[in-house]
């Protein structure tokens, strides 16, 4: 093989250079995300219950939100009946975000951590933090 | 194994009978579970054939007026004031007789006229020629009531809508409008963002929980708003007491503003 001297040096600083954000981090926990439902709505709600379950939120409140644009935006429809029959107006602004009015921890924190990017913000109102 | 062509012929049959009834099966249900699903429309909120409005310019007293209507429509719907023309962002805005109305204009039309400020908003068109160009469908027509909306989520800012609207009732948002927005923000509205196409929407958001357009609200009477297929409605009253003029009604779009001329009442 022909400058297989260089070829393999070159190799080995490919393969450093490519794994190094693995190495790097190795051994180091991120801390787990820790989303807090601690805002003055939900303090005072006897049973703390999101429109769903919170299984449900947790993983299919995206597809919820999707959902509810399209009801709200292209069909007019603005209420949504839950599953234990209580009935929501589906609003992300008015009122997801009125019980939930603290999205830096409880938004962001895991959308941070799995590195998503929803765009809701650029458009929605976020609730004014610490009033 | 080779089948001769009867054979063929029957199981083709057979096959398409089935297919047939699937798809008829799987319809219904489809129905049935649209029928059941959890969403609905608001009881409270107002519902029409076809929404519209009628302008009277007789009724607006001074420009103070006219003003009213446009602060009332810009403060709830966070609408930016750009402050420069060529990208300023418009939902209700005044124009002239000539640029309100052309190929009506009259050497000799009387000059009160020639000045009044036309309150000019989105037409709503029964034949919007906006949502016949838009290729994602983000600009469409309601089917339940005829109001021609926008889908922030879907549109892509290709202007394509402000290209084909004949009534210049279209904006584009050249950059973020959160800091030209200099009034409080309504916290119940979003804003827009970057790179989106924005317009009148009939306040489609309060006709939902049973109010009437901002504007109309403010107007002291001179906006009148309802369902131009119910001959009780106001605005409906006021075609059937006045002679209407629509803007650009040549050219097939069926607006769906009205506007009564009136008097010299206005100074």
């Amino acid at each position: 093989m022909y400058d297989s001297g260089k070829i393999i040096v070159g190799l080995v600083i490919f393969i450093v250079i490519a794994t190094l954000p693995f190495t790097l981090n190795l051994g180091k926990a991120v801390a787990k995300p820790s989303p807090s439902i601690d805002t003055p709505v939900i303090n005072q709600m006897a049973k703390k219950q999101c429109v769903e379950s919170k299984d449900d939120m947790k993983t299919a409140h995206m597809q919820m939100l999707n959902n509810w644009r399209d009801e709200v935006v292209r069909e007019g429809s603005r209420l949504y009946t839950a599953k234990d029959g209580k009935s929501y107006n589906m609003s992300l602004q008015n009122t997801c975000m009125n019980c939930h009015s603290n999205k830096k921890k409880f938004c962001d924190e895991c959308h941070n951590y799995v590195a998503v990017k929803p765009y809701c913000w650029d458009c929605h109102l976020v609730p004014k933090e610490g009033a | 194994m080779s089948i001769n062509r009867r054979e063929f012929l029957k199981i083709a049959g057979f096959g398409a009978v089935m297919g047939l009834s699937g798809a008829t099966v799987a319809a219904a249900v489809k129905k049935e579970v649209e029928a059941t699903g959890p969403y609905m429309t608001d009881p409270k909120g107002l519902a029409a054939k076809r929404w519209a409005m009628s302008v009277d310019m007789s009724k607006f007293k001074s420009d103070a007026d006219v003003q009213k209507c446009i602060d009332a429509c810009h403060q709830i719907h966070n609408v930016p004031d750009i402050g420069n023309t060529k990208e300023e962002i418009k939902w209700l805005w005044t124009e002239t007789y000539e640029h309100a109305f052309p190929g009506n204009e009259d050497e000799y039309i009387a000059p009160h006229y020639k000045h009044l400020p036309f309150l000019v908003l989105c037409n709503h068109c029964s034949n919007p020629p906006c949502v016949r160009v838009c290729p994602t469908k983000a600009t469409f027509k309601r089917k339940s009531d005829g109001i021609v909306m926008m889908d922030m989520h879907r549109c892509i800012g290709c202007r394509f809508c402000m290209a084909a609207c004949p009534y210049g009732a279209r904006s584009f948002n050249f950059k973020d409008p959160r800091p030209s927005i200099k009034r409080e923000l309504n916290p119940e509205f979003p804003t827009r963002t970057k790179g989106v196409v924005e317009k009148c929407t009939f306040c489609y958001e309060r006709l939902a929980k049973g109010v009437k357009p901002a504007c109309v609200e403010v107007s002291n009477g001179a906006l009148a708003f309802g369902d131009i297929d119910d001959p009780n409605s106001d605005v409906r009253k006021v075609l059937d007491a006045n002679f209407t003029i629509r803007r650009k009604p040549e050219i097939g779009t069926h607006p769906s503003v009205y506007y009564v001329i009136g008097g010299k009442e206005h100074d």
